[in-house]
């Protein structure tokens, strides 16, 4: 028991920990104020939490400059890492949150449920993941990840007048428990074997701990970490709950779960993996291969039989995270401070952020009131209809499969090429040809959008509209699609700076 | 790097970054074409050919000002692109892609005026003009990664083009031709990618240049044919080869008329170009090594293609099949290495590109007068429209390979320089230009001779516009049959240095006749 007086508290910096504040308190007032006060005029919710997110980014740029002066440090008594990598997944999540706030501030109110509800979970679920990405220290990376999916289990389950939501909400929570269940078992079994929970100390325990006794408890203790991280990157065989939460949830929350979910889960994988388990790395690298390859398979081969779009996206998701795992596998390799493992994969999630955002802020608009019209038919016609709407549908599709000139092909190639520095040709052919499988289920939809005849009963579909904030979302996403795809050269800059992680011993918060 | 690229022209030196003005101009012309009203459907069209026509004009103005005895890259453009990745905007053109490139200039203009969409005009000739982009910087990149860019950019015009413009079973053939295509590019990619970090060691740094990859670069000998046969894959379905063709005769067949000139005038070239430029350039050992499987994968294809070919009942499609076996012809002088072969081939992508774009353009006349290509359909169209009989026969013969007209010259230099190496292959590759003749031939028969029933007896005669159109064609298939000279001058030094290169590489000795005269002129 820690008595009172030999407590010592941590030294704080609080200009590093800014973005968190920034996105708490902001979410706290929002909410706080909304309840006090009478209905807002349409936007202000919406608009408030973006000029919070834009606050948030703007204070992550500042400290992205102040990292490159002062170097890398570590917060909180070592439980949070401030860094490029870090900073680089804040700007990623606040910028997939203010693209997705945008979409949500449209379709709250065509479904008629404006409220501060959906913007304060949002917020919070932004502060889960940033945690996530930050995180130091096993207990600490949990707080995150239970933040993230507690909200993200509620957002599922939002739309009140949609069976199929609260269908989602349900099955992504029992699931979701369960993965967390297992993961929490696995930090229990870490910190049996190395004797802390922190992943400095992981780190220098393989040295020092005579681990030939307790390896098998660390190993263990990977694998459920494993099985938890991976639940939530929806990589195979832990997906089965992605089609179906993604086709329930309302189509602006699908978008926010497949960017920031994604990339804040994906942050925390490398967090655990790659930095604090390097030295188990022969252990757990093959196990990133083989679900690697099964996600890119699984994915791209489910999603050529689907019917719904969003059901597509979700299979589709899951093979983008079979790529995203081909960079965790090249950082297996190499470690966390060298290689393009991780560099490349921290630019996919950004990239993929702004695509599947786009792509899912049209099928959005295109479900038409009660988000329903989601399966292949409703996108008949749409480029008689909407033609512009149509061309960027298109960009945003082809750009998922990787057609150069698009932010997709970057990414790829950004990933293939981690892979075909390690010598990981195999792997890379498979991403490859899983790609082409995969392109053929965004031409499906493209056939639907541009060559598809009308048929009986069209007409009296109901019109597709583009809202002012919808349209605005889709067009800074589509030009930042298109700008990284021709001129990519400053955002690979960026993320090569993300392997200048902190070091414990050289550098102390 | 755009700001590089316009620091390049210099109005007062009269230094112009032409290579780059045939990649972006059309590119340009697409988003114009794009953007315009389409209440006027004259201007935009208009705005279109003026487009196209200033490509080609400035294709014309670099055939000109072209160094014909130098084989290095001419006009060469090179600008940083990605940096971290040492990836730049190098385009550089020499004897081997010189007149492909002009083809491609030339050709968009005519398919441009010389075709009707009869829908949706615009975007039509949107997907063109961007489809002539990529197709130009295809020939014209020395950076893999550039190279790949625009490889790849042509299927997403092209698949627009025939989903949305096509005929019966278009979303079937597009949707065929963009994964079928896109496999091989899968696979390029990953090779490409590999290429570059294996070289990494002897050349020093990370670089997509060509030029510094092929000359300091050096593979064991079992990667370099891993290697080789990542871009192999996608080449071999690009030209197409036996037995990854299937894609060409539903594309070709489905694809509008344009579309289908386009294909089959330019963008199959793309495979056998880049064997060239990238197979036999880059990895001289591993194309010598596996010389063998290519060789019999051309001459099984000169001879299915053909064989296919006489069976055909559809006019469009019996032209598609006989691409595959023109197209043996230039991968046969291709592996067979010697300066007349690949010389030979390199003409001959050309004259196929000239003969074949000429026929489709025919081919679709008949087809808009008759709303069909069944062979058994169409008869006695001699005697109705002697003049279109008269220019259907004179680039039919050119593509049998008659003597005095192109396709003679290209075929025949591809065969007496493929038969000092390549020797038995060679004699069962020449069965094929008798079998060329009997499907032409007996297609010919079938629809222009004997008297017309009462469907083709109305057959309009070859109008003043389509005669036009036809007539370059026509005139560089008597011009390259005559006086094929100046091409060969142009083409050669380039092959020379090529074939010097594998030696170089490989100790490989060209075989030299014991008397030979330079060149084969009719």
């Amino acid at each position: 028991m820690i008595a009172a007086s030999s407590f010592i508290a941590p030294s704080i910096d609080w200009f590093a920990l800014t973005p968190l504040l920034i996105l708490l308190g902001g979410g706290l007032i929002l909410l706080i104020s909304a309840a006090l006060t009478p209905r807002w005029p349409k936007h202000l919710y919406a608009s408030s939490t973006i000029a919070i997110a834009i606050a948030t980014v703007v204070v992550a740029c500042v400290q992205w400059g102040h990292i490159s002066e002062t170097g890398p440090k570590f917060l909180v008594g070592d439980s949070l890492s401030y860094d490029h990598f870090s900073v680089f997944g804040i700007i990623t999540i606040c910028v997939a949150l203010i693209a997705a706030s945008m979409v949500t501030d449209d379709f709250v109110r065509r479904e008629g449920m404006d409220g501060p509800e959906i913007y304060g979970l949002y917020l919070m679920a932004a502060i889960g993941g940033i945690v996530m990405v930050m995180s130091n220290d096993l207990i600490v990376l949990f707080l995150g990840l239970e933040t993230l999916s507690i909200s993200l289990y509620v957002l599922a389950a939002s739309n009140r007048k949609r069976s199929a939501s609260q269908e989602a909400g349900i099955k992504y929570f029992v699931l979701g428990g369960f993965s967390s269940a297992f993961f929490l078992y696995g930090i229990a079994l870490i910190y049996g074997g190395t004797g802390s929970t922190n992943f400095n100390k992981i780190l220098v325990a393989f040295d020092s701990v005579p681990l030939h006794r307790k390896d098998s408890i660390v190993l263990v203790g990977v694998a459920l970490l494993l099985v938890g991280l991976g639940f939530k990157v929806a990589a195979v065989p832990f997906h089965f709950w992605t089609p179906d939460v993604y086709q329930g949830a309302p189509t602006p929350v699908t978008a926010f779960m497949a960017s920031v979910g994604k990339t804040a889960a994906f942050a925390a994988m490398f967090r655990v993996l790659v930095i604090a388990l390097p030295n188990w790395k022969d252990d757990w690298r093959p196990v990133v291969w083989v679900l690697a390859v099964l996600s890119l398979a699984v994915g791209s081969i489910s999603a050529v039989v689907q019917t719904d779009v969003k059901r597509m996206l979700a299979y589709s998701s899951i093979s983008h995270a079979g790529f995203i795992l081909i960079g965790l596998e090249a950082a297996g390799h190499t470690g966390a401070s060298a290689g393009r493992g991780m560099p490349s994969s921290m630019l996919y999630l950004a990239l993929y952020a702004a695509m599947v955002i786009g792509t899912f802020a049209i099928v959005s608009v295109v479900a038409r009131t009660g988000d329903a019209s989601t399966d292949l038919g409703s996108f008949r016609g749409l480029a008689q209809a909407r033609p512009i709407l149509a061309l960027a549908l298109t960009v945003f599709l082809l750009a998922q499969a990787g057609v150069p000139l698009t932010s997709g092909f970057i990414a790829k190639f950004g990933v293939i090429q981690a892979a075909t520095d390690q010598h990981s040709y195999a792997i890379a052919v498979i991403a490859m040809v899983s790609a082409v499988i995969a392109a053929f289920l965004y031409l499906r939809i493209l056939i639907n959008v541009w060559m598809a005849p009308a048929e009986s009963g069209d007409d009296a579909r109901e019109p597709v509209r583009v809202p002012m904030f919808s349209g605005v979302a889709m067009a800074l996403c589509l030009a930042f699609t298109l700008y990284v795809g021709f001129n990519p050269g400053w955002f690979i800059d960026a993320s090569n700076k993300v392997v200048e992680i902190a070091v414990p011993g050289i550098v102390g918060g | 790097m755009i700001a590089s690229i316009l620091a390049e022209t210099d109005v007062t030196s009269g230094r112009f970054p032409l290579l780059t003005a045939l990649v972006l101009v059309p590119a340009l012309g697409a988003i114009v074409v794009a953007t315009m009203s389409k209440r006027r459907p004259e201007w935009v069209k208009l705005t279109a050919i003026l487009f196209s026509v200033f490509v080609g004009a400035v294709s014309l103005w670099m055939l000109a000002s072209f160094k014909t005895s130098s084989a290095d890259f001419q006009f060469v453009s090179k600008h940083e692109w990605i940096r971290a990745w040492g990836i730049s905007w190098h385009l550089g053109v020499d004897g081997i892609s010189l007149f492909l490139v002009v083809l491609t200039a030339v050709l968009f203009p005519l398919a441009i005026v010389g075709v009707d969409p009869h829908h949706d005009e615009k975007p039509y000739l949107a997907w063109l003009l961007l489809l002539e982009a990529g197709v130009m910087g295809s020939f014209l990149s020395l950076d893999l990664f550039l190279f790949f860019v625009f490889f790849e950019i042509v299927l997403v015009p092209m698949y627009f083009l025939i989903g949305g413009w096509g005929y019966d079973k278009r979303v079937y053939a597009a949707t065929k031709f963009f994964l079928y295509t896109m496999i091989g590019s899968a696979f390029m990619l990953v090779g490409i990618a590999a290429t570059v970090v294996l070289a990494r060691g002897s050349v020093g740094h990370i670089t997509f240049d060509l030029v510094e990859l092929a000359t300091k670069s050096t593979f064991a000998a079992s990667t370099g044919r891993w290697l080789f046969f990542a871009f192999a894959i996608a080449f071999a379905v690009k030209v197409p080869m036996f037995p990854l063709h299937t894609w060409l005769p539903d594309a070709h067949t489905e694809a509008p008329t344009a579309g289908s000139v386009v294909l089959a005038g330019v963008m199959l070239k793309l495979g056998t170009y880049g064997f060239l430029r990238f197979g036999l350039y880059l990895f001289p050992q591993a194309a010598r090594n596996s010389r063998a499987i290519f060789l019999t994968l051309a001459v099984i294809g000169i001879l299915y293609g053909a064989i296919a070919a006489t069976m055909q009942k559809d006019l469009k499609r019996l032209v598609a099949y006989s691409s595959i076996a023109h197209l043996g012809f230039i991968v046969l002088g291709t592996f067979a290495m010697t300066l007349q072969s690949i010389s030979g081939g390199v003409l001959q992508m050309i004259n196929h590109g000239v003969s074949t774009g000429a026929l489709f353009l025919l081919v679709g006349m008949i087809y808009e007068r008759r709303h069909t290509r069944e062979i058994s359909a169409l008869k006695g169209l001699q005697s109705v429209a002697p003049v279109f009989a008269a220019a259907f026969t004179i680039v039919m013969l050119s593509s049998i390979g008659v003597p005095g007209l192109n396709g003679f010259v290209g075929e025949f230099l591809v065969l007496i320089g493929s038969f000092l190496t390549a020797r038995w292959w060679t004699v069962v590759a020449a069965t094929g230009v008798i079998l060329a003749a009997l499907y032409l031939l007996w297609a010919y028969q079938r629809v222009f001779h004997g008297e017309p029933d009462d469907d083709n007896k109305s057959f309009a005669e070859l109008r003043w516009k389509e005669g036009m159109v036809l007539l370059p064609f026509i005139a560089a298939i008597v011009f390259c049959g005559v006086y094929p000279k100046p091409m060969l001058d142009r083409i050669q030094p380039s092959v020379k240095a090529l074939i010097s290169h594998i030696s170089d590489k490989t100790g490989y000795v060209e075989p030299q006749p014991t008397s030979q005269s330079e060149g084969a002129q009719p």
